[in-house]
């Protein structure tokens, strides 16, 4: 098994990619029988420091339907300069420039060790990144302050030739007019009126230049930057205006009277950013940042009205369908989604305040664009300003991490076909012989349209072998899949990234154990999760979790070793070990259920769940539980209430959380100031060690996770209790007696308990 | 020849009247100066010491109008006292027993009844007398010879003067006392009106004869019957007088009849008497007492002395119309036989408005009007005078077109005369006079009926002790509240009267309360927003350079309340051509702020706080924003504006801003952008003279309309400056405007070097003018009449209620008023105008104007006391509002019509029986075919080639809301020559009439109509001349077109200067000068303002159009 792990690790560092299967099943038939689909979660920007981009442009297969690239697994005849595709077994000759190529004399795309390779392409004009803020101006004096200055902060980590642009909203949503002295200059659109983008092109002044070329020049293709001049502009040149302009920037001066909401045009600010950029800058890399400190609570795509005595919409008002701006709030940003990503831009969004801020509705405009997702209780937090900061990190290279306008185009060999994707992506329609039928995620396409993304952006792709049956595939025939990603990259240059795998074939019936065994169980557990979150979008809560218990059942039957109708026969091979637990905590998460979670809530998770790498991924679904002890060095211990001892100093990253928890005894040293002493020395360095670990993962962690430092007893510890499995309950207690941490306050059923279900119904010939 | 009266102290007229001057010189040298005065005075004193002051100024006067000489000779029998004094004998025996009868009764002497009678016939008489020469004789003998007597005019005129200023010194209280006295004894008053209207109507009818063309035969005939009937001593006393006018043309007939007449007169009062002996009686006597009078009636009338002094108020009037009446009538009479030989008519022997102006001036320029009296008719709108306010509103506020209301509808559908009212609610007025007081009320308000809702006022009749009051509006009794009460005095008057305006003015202000404003809320302080175009055209000629430059430092000057140290208005700023450009001047700003609004199909305001601004505190923001804005622009290739959102979002502003306002707007283009109010262009001069010419009046679209609809509920006044290149519709563009009480100013063609001085004066004087807010205006009349029509710039919802977003002191309303019931003689008919405002500190106040005229059962009463230049405003205001309508072809000869219904029913009804082939004109309506004619000629009713149809729009709507003396100048401009009259004199140049015939070529001219100023230089002016003022050496080197004088070192030049200057601060528009030289191309200009000639565009010259309307009236009579 050891070298199946190393092979998905290898595979992973190089190629960005998990399969759930690493061994396929051969027939359409088998593959559905292994319940899990046959699908991989793929990184298509995972950082390759190791991989330069080579300075040409990719050999592309001739058949139109095809366009496959060149890459290692083509046969290729280097006398005749003559290559064959290896999905369409199209024989394609070499382009001039390959005239000297030999078994010695290999391109790049050739050598095994490039089944991943980056091609960067000199065509085409660059077009400089975009950086349009929407400010909300109905915020708290501190907040906005702090908001502001991070604003500030944040024209120091652009790069300089980038392009910015300013509207702030409240009542009105005014465009900053960048480019002048003295006076300073906006545009100012009512709050309640829904735009079309044409209309707001003309009152921006956008669809003709307004002022006729003057200066005699020939047409250049420098156009769109004059004509945009106006509101975006390089933040060389305005650097000191903006920070004068943000400085300034006041409060929404229309008054709120007692027991309202301010009359906050989020609806209408967006949809103004979003005709801004798509009249000057399509198809060009650009984020339009959203920071905003409540909810919309007029014009179009408003969530609440702007009397405080009616709360905003809960999931229990949206299960009585009683929310009732959702289905029209929702309907626009999605329209508004919709548009930006044509255009190739990413809408991000930064929602910090105590109530809900309409995340919801507005969820799919960071969703299908790909942009970011930040929910906090204030701007003026760590959490926020840190999180934005970390934005503008720059990789090994001092490149921004993000990319933009990606394209994803995904072919197959042909036993294979594509059901569709899951991720921060919208599909572009491409329709082709590779394309299934049967949808899973967002199907129907060979080709999504990823318009921001970053290194650890992570979609999920989902595939479904057609091989009929009686058509075997010759023994050591291997699949292939090909992802190509076009892109534009942070330094602006357009990038193609291509990525070719392939895997062995197996009959299901002869070789089950060989699949079984390259059987990727995390993999397989984060791409079952994504089509479970996606389905909850959908569907109601019970039902997604009624399928993926079924799910489970049929696995476990299938690959379980069991006696039928005998549970303690029960069996699963170590490739499948982990995954009912997995599941078990899946069941738990925030991702699926809704209870104590405000709808605001439930859709930042989803939004991050959606997106992250496998590694993150998995410990949104089952967190990281760390103990720190006089026993020994830090290890990782169960998620369990049994992990909870008096003595033990547990560290809990849940991805959005870092919890500490110090243990009965530890607080109770720490209380009686053991760690100021100096012979308690190691004491200290014991409370100290916990953090330090935490301090690292909050550097690289992205967004900023909630930082909580408790201890038992502490109102904060629920955090972890909520977390844990809840092996000890205040109903079994006393039946496990002796040592044994802390018992939870809950009627969910434990692991235990879920685990001899699954044992009863895996093994009943019932189902 | 009424010219000629006017002539004789004026040279031009010198010329055909040469022999009289020396007649005139003497007798007007000799009389005003020396002997009239002293011993006329010393009569009076004699009788009434008190009234002394007001004899010596009707002496003075007397003496000119009079002329002296044939005073002399007339009076010589008359009354040994002096010439002056027979000149005035001769006056006063018509009018000034007239006058003195009003006023003596008020006086106390005769007593209430006679007094009110008196005083009125007086006026009348005094016209009376010249007219009577023709008239008289005709319609009532009596009566008419008063009128004849009239002749004395000029005494009388003198007498008169002083006897208003005793009235009004003597004390508001006795006139005020009979004002009071009319409404509780309502017969005397009625007593008097018939007194009036007796001597009236002879005045008038004479004058008509007078004004009459045929008169020589008529009037010679009749003055003779008349006289010989009437007092011949008398008789000739008054001729002289009027001779000298007549003498120019057939001295023999008329004038001295006239004169003659107005001998008689004073003997005809008491002839009268049999007829109306009452009134007649006091009349006389007062004219006895009254004038001059005092010689020769002195002894018939004892009590005359007061009387004559209360007379001479009323006098002045008719001195006026008599003298010119007189002259006329004689030469008219002439006239007819000369059209009939030569075929043509002197131009000099008709009537000539310079003439009646002169006569009025010099009648009645230096008495104050008291206005105690009910219906009297005050001077003439050419004249200086001060007002006294003794309970009915100063003529600056109220002008009627009849101050005598025919008392049944059939009457006045008989006369055709238009019964309106011309009101002027915030009139300024001269620093002489003080501004209504402000009467608060406290919590309770101002005191109202309860079934009419009318204000308090000095009519109102308390009763019960005092313990109610009778509504004198429609007689509905009502309590007196307790903290109102006071006891009543013998007369059945309060005791407090005269301590409250609202019991004893005419015009007065209450305090509103909480109840009189929108939505139960005390206003805010208004606000002025200035929206500039700053599209290509505005900043290629320089407009928002020059604009803001001068708002920063307008801004100090905006209007403020009372003693105010700062102004309470707050201003904003909006620059737009096809979008918005809002501003935030907050005075925490270190820059002010931009906000574009491009949204302009559906426009708002995008701030709030910080757009309108204190201008002390925002200072400094201001200025830098001003600064800013051309720059700003300067590159600007915008040339399409939008109009209507512009209004919209100043409406918005206002409406954000929970205050009224007003907004100022600098436009230059016709906007075409694409925007609600969107206009295309649709000039079309094919349309002219057809069918739908009048859709070129018409708004384009109905937005404008419901816009202007909305700014009139939010109180949000616009005034629009316009600077069109071409073609701007001014017809639409005026729309809002003119719906809310704005102005409109047109600068076609603006350049910064030519047009800069007209446009800053304009802006100056309409940012710094005195605006009432958010007004509404009822006009309430007493039963019997009601008010039917309304013109002017406001905006009706319902039919009663006149809805003003802003309201200034040039603004008029013209109300018509229509019978609804029979109207009573005793009670006269009252009207009360109330204007409902906001003032500048956002004060919500009531302004109050009453009015109270008589009511006549006799047309010839009618007649007497009509007032041309009002008539004219309604009529023109009437035909320019119904070329919306009807083809201008249809509505010209509506106006002919009328005009001849209204003359033709004077000659049935009341002129004398004469030839059908004499034209017999009202004395008071004498200039009416003159003026009409020159509105007939306008460039609406009439556009000539050059005219385009924004002029004509823009004039029409100009038009509307102009008050009796512009339209007055407007329509017969003033000519003044500059090098006549001796450069040291330091008065205005006597006019000349506005015909080429006027113009000699050796001379320079002044030419304005309060819109328009040339200067026109003859080709034979002296090198002297030319030098002095253009600093050239001849005629050759002026500059056609020259709009600024020269600033020289010299007598002429300063003097021409300080004219213009002077001409310049009367109108309420800046006049741009336009210098322009004889025989030059510029001069087709000048000559369209010479109304009195033929038009190029058609218009018939002033005797053509007196035949026409001659012929016209003879077939009505046929």
């Amino acid at each position: 098994m050891a070298t199946y792990l190393e092979f998905i690790q290898q595979n992973e560092e190089r190629d960005g990619v998990r399969f759930s299967w690493n061994v396929w099943p051969s027939s359409r038939l088998e593959a559905t029988r292994m319940v899990v689909p046959l699908a991989c979660l793929l990184t298509p920007l995972k950082e390759r420091p190791d991989l330069p981009p080579v300075q040409y442009e990719p050999v592309l297969c001739s058949r139109p339907t095809c366009k496959a690239v060149l890459n290692p697994l083509c046969q290729v005849d280097y006398r005749a300069k003559l290559w064959a595709c290896n999905f369409c077994f199209q024989r394609n000759q070499f382009p001039p420039a390959y005239g000297g190529i030999s078994e010695v004399n290999q391109p790049a795309e050739l050598m095994p060790q490039f089944s991943t390779i980056e091609y960067m392409i000199q065509r085409g004009a660059q077009s400089p990144l975009i950086f349009l803020y929407v400010v909300d101006t109905c915020l708290e004096e501190d907040d906005l302050q702090a908001l502001k200055e991070s604003l500030q902060m944040s024209l120091s980590l652009l790069p300089p030739d980038a392009l910015v642009g300013l509207i702030t909203f409240g009542r009105m949503v005014q465009v900053h007019e960048l480019s002048c002295e003295g006076i300073s200059k906006s545009y100012v659109f009512r709050g309640t009126k829904d735009l079309t983008a044409k209309q707001i092109q003309d009152m921006l002044g956008l669809t003709k230049p307004a002022m006729p070329m003057q200066q005699a020049r020939p047409p250049q293709p420098q156009e769109h930057p004059l004509v945009s001049s106006r509101f975006l502009q390089p933040i060389h040149k305005i650097d000191m205006n903006l920070t004068d302009l943000l400085g300034e920037l006041q409060r929404d001066p229309w008054p709120v009277t007692q027991g309202k909401r301010p009359l906050r045009s989020t609806g209408v600010a967006l949809s103004i950013a979003v005709g801004l950029l798509e009249g000057t800058f399509p198809n060009t890399g650009a984020r339009i940042m959203l920071f905003t400190g409540g909810p919309p609570t007029q014009g179009p795509g408003m969530v609440v009205g702007d009397e405080l005595k009616i709360p905003i919409r809960s999931w229990h008002d949206i299960e009585k369908d009683n929310a009732r701006f959702m289905k029209k709030a929702t309907k626009h940003y999605e329209m508004l989604a919709n548009r930006t990503a044509t255009n190739g831009h990413c809408i991000d969004i930064y929602a910090c305040a105590l109530d809900q801020t309409g995340l919801l509705e507005m969820k799919c405009c960071a969703n299908l664009t790909g942009g970011h997702m930040v929910m906090g209780d204030s701007f003026n937090t760590s959490l926020f300003k840190q999180t934005f900061q970390r934005i503008f990190s720059k990789d090994f290279n001092g490149d921004f991490r993000m990319a933009f306008g990606a394209t994803l185009e995904v072919k197959t060999s042909r036993e294979l076909k594509i059901a569709g994707a899951i991720g921060p992506c919208v599909s572009l329609n491409v329709k082709g012989p590779c394309v299934s039928e049967n949808e899973l995620g967002v199907g129907g396409t060979s080709q999504w349209k990823i318009c921001g993304l970053d290194p650890t952006s992570t979609l999920g792709i989902y595939f479904e072998v057609v091989n009929q049956h009686n058509s075997p595939i010759p023994q050591g025939g291997r699949g292939a899949i090909q992802f190509v990603t076009q892109y534009q990259h942070s330094s602006t240059q357009r990038r193609i990234r291509v990525t070719t795998i392939a895997r062995n074939w197996a009959d299901a019936q002869s070789q089950l154990r060989h699949i079984e065994a390259a059987f990727d169980q995390e993999a397989a557990a984060v791409l079952m999760a994504r089509l479970g979150v996606f389905r909850a979008e959908s569907e109601e809560g019970p039902d997604v979790l009624r399928w993926l218990d079924r799910q489970l059942i049929r696995l476990c039957q299938k690959f379980g070793q069991y006696n039928k109708e005998d549970p303690t026969s029960f069996r699963l091979s170590d490739s499948f070990s982990l995954y009912p637990q997995f599941m078990f905590h899946l069941r738990r998460s925030p991702f699926l259920q809704v209870f104590n979670n405000s709808p605001d809530e439930s859709s930042y998770y989803r939004h991050h769940f959606a997106r992250q790498d496998l590694t993150q991924s998995l410990i949104m679904i089952q967190p990281i539980l760390y103990s720190y002890s006089f026993q020994g060095p830090p290890e990782p211990v169960l998620l369990d209430s049994s992990s909870i001892l008096a003595d033990r100093i547990l560290l809990m990253d849940t991805f959005f959380q870092i919890v500490i928890y110090l243990g009965e005894t530890i607080a109770q040293w720490r209380k009686a100031g053991y760690q100021d002493m100096a012979e308690y020395k190691n004491f200290k360095h014991l409370l100290q060690a916990p953090l330090d670990d935490a301090q690292e993962i909050l550097q690289a962690r992205f967004p900023m996770p909630r930082y909580i430092n408790t201890e038992h007893g502490g109102s904060q510890a629920r955090f972890l209790l909520s977390k844990v499995n809840p092996s000890q309950t205040h109903n079994n207690l006393y039946a496990w007696g002796q040592e044994t941490g802390a018992p939870i306050l809950t009627d969910d059923v434990s692991l235990q308990v879920f685990m001899d279900h699954l044992k009863k119904l895996a093994v009943s010939s019932a189902c | 020849m009424n010219v000629n009266q006017s002539a004789p102290p004026v040279p031009p007229f010198g010329q055909p009247q040469p022999i009289y001057p020396g007649y005139h010189q003497s007798s007007y040298g000799g009389q005003p100066g020396s002997t009239a005065p002293p011993t006329p005075y010393g009569a009076y004193n004699g009788p009434v010491p008190g009234y002394q002051q007001t004899p010596p100024q009707g002496m003075s006067r007397a003496p000119p109008s009079s002329g002296a000489p044939p005073a002399s000779t007339a009076q010589a029998p008359c009354g040994p006292a002096t010439y002056g004094q027979f000149g005035q004998g001769d006056v006063q025996n018509g009018p000034s027993s007239t006058v003195q009868v009003q006023r003596l009764p008020g006086s106390q002497p005769f007593g209430s009844p006679l007094a009110p009678v008196v005083s009125q016939p007086a006026v009348l008489q005094s016209y009376g007398p010249p007219p009577t020469s023709a008239q008289v004789t005709t319609q009532l003998a009596g009566m008419q010879i008063s009128g004849a007597v009239a002749p004395a005019p000029p005494t009388s005129g003198m007498g008169y003067g002083p006897p208003t200023s005793l009235a009004s010194a003597s004390g508001s209280f006795p006139n005020s006392g009979l004002y009071g006295s009319y409404p509780q004894g309502q017969a005397p008053p009625i007593g008097q009106a018939q007194g009036y209207l007796g001597v009236q109507t002879p005045q008038r009818s004479a004058p008509s004869q007078a004004s009459s063309f045929t008169p020589p035969a008529s009037g010679g005939p009749r003055m003779p019957s008349v006289t010989g009937p009437l007092l011949p001593g008398q008789g000739f006393g008054g001729p002289p007088v009027s001779q000298p006018n007549h003498v120019s043309s057939p001295s023999p007939q008329a004038l001295p009849p006239g004169t003659q007449m107005t001998g008689p007169p004073g003997p005809p009062p008491p002839m009268h008497s049999p007829q109306q002996p009452g009134y007649q009686l006091q009349q006389n006597g007062s004219f006895g007492p009254a004038r001059g009078p005092q010689p020769n009636y002195g002894s018939p009338y004892p009590g005359a002395a007061t009387f004559g002094s209360q007379p001479g108020p009323p006098q002045p009037l008719p001195p006026k119309r008599l003298d010119p009446d007189a002259i006329p009538s004689p030469q008219l009479n002439e006239l007819p036989p000369q059209q009939k030989t030569r075929h043509r008519i002197d131009p000099d022997a008709i009537p000539s408005p310079i003439q009646v102006i002169e006569d009025d001036r010099n009648n009645r320029g230096t008495e104050p009007f008291v206005t105690g009296v009910r219906g009297q008719v005050p001077p003439l709108v050419t004249t200086n005078f001060l007002v006294k306010d003794q309970g009915n509103a100063s003529p600056r506020y109220i002008r009627c077109t009849s101050y005598n209301i025919p008392c049944t509808s059939d009457m006045a559908k008989q006369a055709q005369v238009p019964l309106a009212a011309v009101i002027k609610p915030l009139a300024r007025l001269p620093p002489e006079e003080a501004s209504p007081y402000v009467v608060d009320h406290g919590e309770s308000g101002p005191l109202r009926c309860n079934r009419c809702k009318a204000y308090m006022c000095p009519f109102m009749q308390f009763i019960e002790g005092g313990r109610r009051f009778q509504c004198c509006f429609c007689s509905c009794i009502n309590d007196v509240p307790p903290q109102y009460f006071q006891h009543l005095d013998h007369t059945g008057k309060r005791v407090d009267a005269y301590d409250r305006p609202e019991l004893s003015l005419g015009s007065y202000e209450f305090l509103a309360t909480v109840d009189y404003c929108k939505n139960n809320k005390f206003p805010s302080p208004p606000a002025f927003i200035f929206m500039i175009d700053v599209s290509y055209n505005a900043i290629r000629t320089g407009l928002v350079r020059l604009l803001c430059e001068e708002l920063k430092s307008l801004l100090d000057f905006l209007p403020r309340e009372g003693g105010a140290e700062e102004s309470a208005i707050r201003v904003g700023f909006v620059t737009y051509n096809k979008v918005l450009h809002f501003y935030n001047v907050k005075s925490s700003l270190a820059q002010p702020q931009m906000m574009v609004v491009s949204d302009v199909a559906d426009m708002f305001v995008p701030l709030l706080d910080g757009f309108l601004v204190n201008v002390i505190e925002s200072r400094a923001v201001i200025t830098s924003l001003l600064d800013q804005i051309p720059e700003m622009f300067a590159d600007t290739r915008e040339t399409e504006t939008v109009f209507a959102p512009v209004i919209q979002a100043g409406m918005e502003a206002l409406k954000a801003a929970e205050c009224a306002g007003k907004l100022f707007l600098f436009h230059t283009s016709l906007p075409m952008a694409e925007a609600p109010g969107k206009l295309k262009n649709r000039d079309d001069r094919k349309l002219i003279n057809t069918d739908k010419e009048k859709t070129l009046f018409q708004p384009q679209t109905g937005a404008y309309q419901t816009l202007a609809k909305e700014c009139v509920a939010q109180g949000c006044c616009v005034d629009l400056f316009l600077f069109p290149n071409q073609y701007v519709d001014v017809a639409t563009l005026s729309v809002v405007p003119q719906l809310t009480g704005g102005s409109v100013y047109k600068y076609a063609c603006f350049q910064v070097e030519n047009d800069q001085e007209r446009f800053l004066s304009d802006l100056r004087r309409d940012v710094q003018k005195v605006v009432g807010f958010d007004a509404v205006m009822r006009v309430r009349t007493s039963t019997g009449i009601r008010a039917v029509d309304f013109f002017g710039a406001f905006y009706m919802s319902n039919t009663t209620d006149v809805e003003l977003a802003g309201l200034d002191g040039d603004k008029t309303v013209t109300v018509e008023f229509k019978h609804d019931d029979r109207l009573n003689e005793e009670s006269g008919a009252l009207l009360q105008c109330a204007l409902l405002y906001t003032s500048c500190a956002g004060q919500r106040r009531l302004r109050i104007h009453n009015l109270a005229l008589n009511c006549c059962t006799q047309l010839a009463d009618m007649y007497r006391n009509c007032e041309t230049d009002t008539l004219i405003n309604y009529m023109a205001k009437f035909a320019y509002r119904a070329v919306l309508n009807s083809p201008v072809k249809a509505v010209r000869d509506t106006l002919i019509t009328q005009c001849a219904q209204i003359l033709a029913c004077y000659r049935k009804n009341c002129a004398s029986p004469s030839s059908a082939g004499q034209l017999i004109l009202p004395e008071c309506m004498k200039l009416l075919p003159v003026y009409l004619n020159c509105v007939l000629k306008s460039d609406v009713l009439q556009p000539g080639a050059e005219v385009t149809t924004d002029d004509r729009a823009y004039v029409r709507q100009l038009v509307t809301s102009m008050d009796v003396a512009e339209t007055n100048v407007f329509f017969y401009p003033r000519l003044l020559p500059l090098t006549k009259s001796p450069i040291e004199s330091t008065t205005e140049p006597p006019a000349v009439r506005a015909s080429e015939e006027r113009l000699s070529n050796g001379d320079v001219y002044l030419l304005e109509n309060g819109l328009n100023l040339f200067l026109w230089v003859g080709a034979s002016v002296q090198q002297g001349v030319v030098q002095s003022l253009f600093s050239v050496s001849s005629f050759s080197q002026i500059t056609s077109g020259l709009s600024v004088l020269p600033i020289l070192d010299n007598p002429l030049s300063k003097k021409v200067r300080d004219l213009i200057d002077s001409l310049r601060a009367q109108r309420s528009r800046y006049m741009k000068l336009i210098v322009v030289k004889q025989e030059d191309k510029l001069e087709m200009l000048f000559k369209h303002f010479l109304v009195e000639d033929k038009s190029l565009s058609g218009g018939a010259s002033y005797v053509d159009f007196l035949c026409h309307m001659h012929k016209e009236i003879r077939q009505l009579l046929s």
